[in-house]
């Protein structure tokens, strides 16, 4: 059975369309990454299938049932971390962990042995006695976490766990996600990381305005991109110029005097390249070839890169 | 399943409850500020304000400031406790705005908690509050010369009538603390009801305003409410207002409780994340 399953789900806000007939399917204990610029519609996604929101069309089951029609079985299921932090500032990270224990049922002992486990593997011992409001941000997105785990829900979903955090909350927020995955939850995140994506999930799927643009595993969407990139640099700005008019090329880093073309890997390719600009006699500086990534899947699947087109080959 | 609403409420009582223990400054000055009101009511403005009621003791017809503090301070104590109800409800708009911006609401709808018992937390928590607060106001009352002439069935009724009064406001503000989108706004549409409260005979006889206000003071719930409270506390004739309080009582619950449902029930507003 699929953890997740969404089939045409619209979704605007007046008359802007936010999600777009958005089609996806998450198999139970897997890992997926929902990757997507700002706004592309990656927290309207989320609250939509953690049903914190209704939609205009389509269909959703979490956990086997509608969201619409079973919202309660769903919460039954599935475990919340937002963007925005869910915990309670005014008490203790032991209160809101004791909070989570009471509102499953989970009763008093049971309860207690909870928290506590939670506490220790979230390494929050030492501060699980101080009001919430005066933990750091890595802290309190560890106790949030915590508070999502405490009903040990089977599907779990991460909105963003890692932005704004520092690099090595980040490398925990990362080790806690692959202890949860070893434990056989269904994790289902989003990030503008194409690294964590890359690191995290088995799965990626690519979201650009409201639309699902690619959806396979990391080395797949790679493929997809084949070859790389090449990058040649040039002495002046006057050769780089000349360069670009002749490979037609527009992807230009006039401070660095470089400029970046799509390649396919091979090596006659990259023999007629320089072939065109020894003709034209541009002189090449320096050249690199690096093999794609994400960003290379994500440039050429949306054909953007801070609002500048990618050059079509 | 109706378990589960039970233990899921007392558990949001519980995190309420436990909130204003450790911030009682909220709860201190939801009782203050009826305390001040009723000092200045009656030592300030008693004097006048009791002679100008026209149920002058006094055989010569002249009421000495005394005489009238002591009867307007009889006359004011259903408007000082009422009024100790809508500051608590404040309190109540304030810290349900508090939960809605936060991020912890998110937590509370995506869990299968019982709808109704995020909400009713914040009403029995209220409850309590409002109770505890006319509790201290009644003493300082107590204190300053207040007698009520009637018995102990009269005295449970006034403190029954008080109760159903704070579940009415309670629900009301909850749903006025969600409908609004900040704490700021929440603080201040409870105003709303203060204001109400001068333009009933709370404070001074309904007969004593020009014509729309007086007539608005008839119709309104806190007059036919203050009206009971004076005659259950001091046999004043009640009249037809012991029905009409407890069915004005009866129709603000409902309607803060529907409201306050439909709230929850509904989409939270889009918001910019930082």
């Amino acid at each position: 059975m699929n953890a997740i399953e969404v089939r045409g789900l619209r979704k605007t806000y007046g008359d802007q369309v936010v999600l777009d007939g958005i089609d996806l399917e998450v198999a139970t204990g897997s890992v997926v990454a929902l990757l997507g610029p700002n706004g592309a519609g990656k927290t309207t996604m989320v609250h939509v299938l953690t049903t914190l929101i209704s939609f205009d069309a389509g269909e959703v089951r979490v956990a086997g049932h509608d969201v619409r029609r079973e919202p309660d079985a769903v919460r039954r299921a599935i475990g919340l971390t937002g963007q925005i932090s869910a915990v309670d500032g005014q008490f203790t990270g032991e209160e809101n962990l004791r909070l989570m224990a009471d509102l499953h049922h989970l009763g008093r002992a049971a309860g207690r042995a909870r928290v506590t486990e939670l506490i220790e593997r979230f390494d929050l011992v030492d501060v699980a006695g101080k009001p919430a409001m005066t933990y750091s941000g890595g802290l309190r997105r560890r106790l949030d976490l915590a508070m999502t785990l405490v009903g040990r829900p089977r599907i779990i979903f991460l909105d963003e766990p890692t932005t704004g955090l520092d690099p090595r909350s980040r490398r925990v927020m990362w080790d806690i996600v692959r202890e949860l995955v070893a434990d056989g939850v269904t994790v289902f995140l989003t990030t503008q990381y194409l690294e964590e994506a890359d690191h995290l999930a088995s799965r990626i799927a690519l979201l650009d305005a409201g639309r699902l643009v690619a959806d396979g595993t990391p080395t797949e969407l790679k493929r997809r991109v084949p070859g790389g990139r090449i990058r040649l640099e040039f002495d002046d700005a006057a050769a780089l110029d000349r360069a670009a008019q002749v490979l037609g090329a527009r992807s230009l880093d006039e401070s660095a005097l470089a400029l970046e073309l799509p390649s396919d890997g091979g090596v006659d390719a990259l023999r007629s390249l320089l072939d065109r600009l020894d003709a034209a006699s541009i002189d090449v500086d320096g050249l690199s070839v690096r093999p794609a990534d994400l960003d290379d899947v994500f440039l050429s699947l949306t054909g953007r890169q801070d609002g500048v087109e990618v050059p079509t080959r | 399943m109706t378990t589960a609403i039970l233990s899921d409420s007392s558990t949001m009582l519980r995190r309420s409850l436990r909130r204003m223990r450790r911030y009682p400054s909220l709860t201190f000055f939801v009782a203050a500020l009826p305390v001040i009101l009723l000092l200045l009511f009656v030592y300030v403005f008693g004097g006048t304000l009791g002679a100008g009621l026209g149920v002058s003791g006094s055989s010569t017809g002249a009421t000495s400031g005394a005489q009238g503090r002591d009867l307007y301070l009889a006359y004011v104590i259903p408007g000082v406790l009422l009024m100790t109800v809508v500051g608590t409800g404040q309190g109540t708009a304030i810290s349900v705005a508090m939960d809605m911006t936060a991020g912890i609401i998110a937590r509370f709808r995506t869990m299968s908690i019982s709808r109704a018992a995020v909400l009713a937390g914040h009403v029995l928590g209220s409850l309590v509050q409002a109770v505890a607060a006319m509790a201290i106001v009644v003493v300082v009352a107590l204190v300053i010369g207040f007698r009520p002439t009637t018995g102990p069935v009269e005295w449970l009724g006034a403190i029954g009538l008080l109760a159903l009064v704070a579940v009415a406001i309670s629900w009301l503000s909850v749903a006025m603390g969600m409908s609004t989108g900040s704490v700021e706004t929440a603080s201040n549409v409870p105003m709303i009801l203060t204001l109400f409260l001068f333009l009933s005979s709370a404070f001074v006889p309904a007969a004593s305003m020009p014509g729309v206000l007086g007539w608005f003071a008839e119709h309104q719930p806190f007059t036919p409410i203050a009206e009971t409270l004076r005659g259950l506390l001091f046999g004043t004739d009640i009249g037809s207002s012991g029905p009409v309080a407890v069915a004005w009582c009866l129709a603000i619950t409902a309607a803060g409780f529907v409201w306050a449902r439909r709230l929850y029930e509904r989409d939270p507003r889009p918001r910019p994340v930082a």
